[in-house]
């Protein structure tokens, strides 16, 4: 097995009309064994940038530390907050930094830009970025989530109709796979709210 | 076939450990205790690689008194399982640790909590958790039978079922299993559970 499915995990994010959706699913495991079904993926960097980590654990959790901490440098010194662009940007660089000994997570980062734009990506462990103008996905289930997503997604949905789309394209595609599931947790995020939801699929 | 489990009840938190200290198929003692006294309100349960588990907690058990010591208030819980977890991480690509953690504690804002700790460091707050070849046993067991805010006794009911179930359906299953529990008055011994007493040498 390879170590990226140590944990198991399904992430997802989708573009909206001047709004974004990211979810994850909630399982942590050892490989076969279940340990938690509440383990959180989705990681507030601030108000308007999500990130969403798959791949190992502990370097999940690593690697959220780490750039939560230069996102706060960055506000001390600019005393403003990282646009998404240039966090993405972050993010490929912290990762390439370990080219030879790399985190093994794969992020999906989302955040609403300049003009409240929308703006997500993706990249491998070593910092590869993937932009789309549609929705990205990362983890275990990713090709069951690349079926979901590309049948039911259609472009400039509102936050409601988004959220449904993204919480059934989750759901579906983790259906799939063993290693992921045990419900799903949203967030939808406008220029005015972000709200989190949490899904419940199958408990298996 | 090392196991340690624990869960979370009322107000208290209870973890439980078997005593066998094995190397090959000998074993040299069977009354290790496994579960190491972090400070008066905080008890870290350790399994794996003998060494490796009475340095690491020895380790993590003078730096938290340090900080007590320096700082005149001990830490809490998540704090303590946090520095754990930041140990674990730094050492896992130099010189990892082959330790696996279960830390239970009571903070008096944050009742009783227990905290799940990988040997590659990762860190997760759970109500019930277990390793080793047992878990596969004492998890499903906790599963079916646990509620939240449970009372001593029918947690320690819970326990020993659990310990039923590892001696009866894990080949080799270890004979003797030490059961500590934290709460407002702190960390302390609350049971043995011995099946094989250590026989000490007649004198000739």
């Amino acid at each position: 097995m390879s170590i990226f499915e140590y944990n198991g995990s399904a992430v997802v994010a989708m573009v909206g009309k001047n709004c974004f959706a990211i979810a994850s699913d909630r399982r942590l495991g050892v490989q076969l064994q279940t340990i938690a079904t509440d383990f959180q993926r989705i990681s507030k960097i601030h108000d308007r940038v999500f990130i969403a980590l798959s791949g190992l654990a502990t370097d999940v959790q690593t690697l959220y530390q780490r750039l939560v901490f230069r996102h706060k440098l960055y506000q001390l010194r600019e005393e403003r907050d990282m646009k998404p662009e240039t966090f993405a940007s972050l993010v490929s660089a912290i990762l390439y930094e370990k080219r030879f000994g790399p985190y093994l997570c794969q992020p999906v980062i989302a955040g609403l830009g300049e003009d409240d734009k929308p703006f997500i990506c993706t990249m491998d462990s070593i910092g590869a970025k993937e932009l789309a103008k549609d929705f990205v996905v990362s983890g275990t289930a990713s090709e069951s989530l690349y079926g979901a997503c590309e049948a039911m997604y259609k472009p400039d949905m509102e936050a409601e109709e988004l959220f449904e789309t993204i919480s059934q394209a989750l759901l579906s595609s983790v259906d799939r796979d063993c290693l992921s599931g045990w419900g799903g947790h949203v967030y939808v995020v406008t220029p005015t709210e972000i709200k989190e939801r949490i899904l419940k699929g199958r408990m298996d | 076939m090392e196991c340690v489990f624990g869960l979370v009840g009322n107000g208290f938190a209870i973890v439980a450990a078997d005593t066998s200290a094995v190397h090959s198929i000998l074993v040299h003692k069977n009354n290790e205790d496994k579960i190491m006294l972090l400070d008066s309100h905080k008890l870290i349960a350790a399994s794996g690689e003998p060494g490796d588990r009475v340095q690491f907690t020895e380790y993590v058990q003078k730096n938290v008194s340090l900080y007590q010591f320096r700082n005149g208030i001990p830490l809490t819980t998540a704090a303590a399982a946090n520095f754990t977890r930041g140990e674990l991480a730094t050492a896992l690509r130099k010189n990892p640790y082959s330790v696996n953690i279960l830390m239970a504690g009571y903070d008096k804002e944050a009742g009783a909590s227990l905290y799940y700790i990988d040997y590659i460091a990762t860190l997760h707050k759970v109500d019930k958790g277990a390793f080793g070849y047992g878990s596969y046993f004492s998890l499903s067991t906790m599963d079916r039978h646990f509620r939240s805010d449970m009372s001593v006794e029918e947690a320690i009911e819970l326990v020993d079922k659990c310990i039923v179930e590892i001696r009866s359906r894990l080949v080799i299953a270890p004979p003797n299993f030490v059961i500590k529990i934290v709460d407002k008055d702190g960390a302390r011994t609350h049971a043995w559970r011995q099946s094989v007493q250590d026989v000490t040498t007649a004198s000739v």
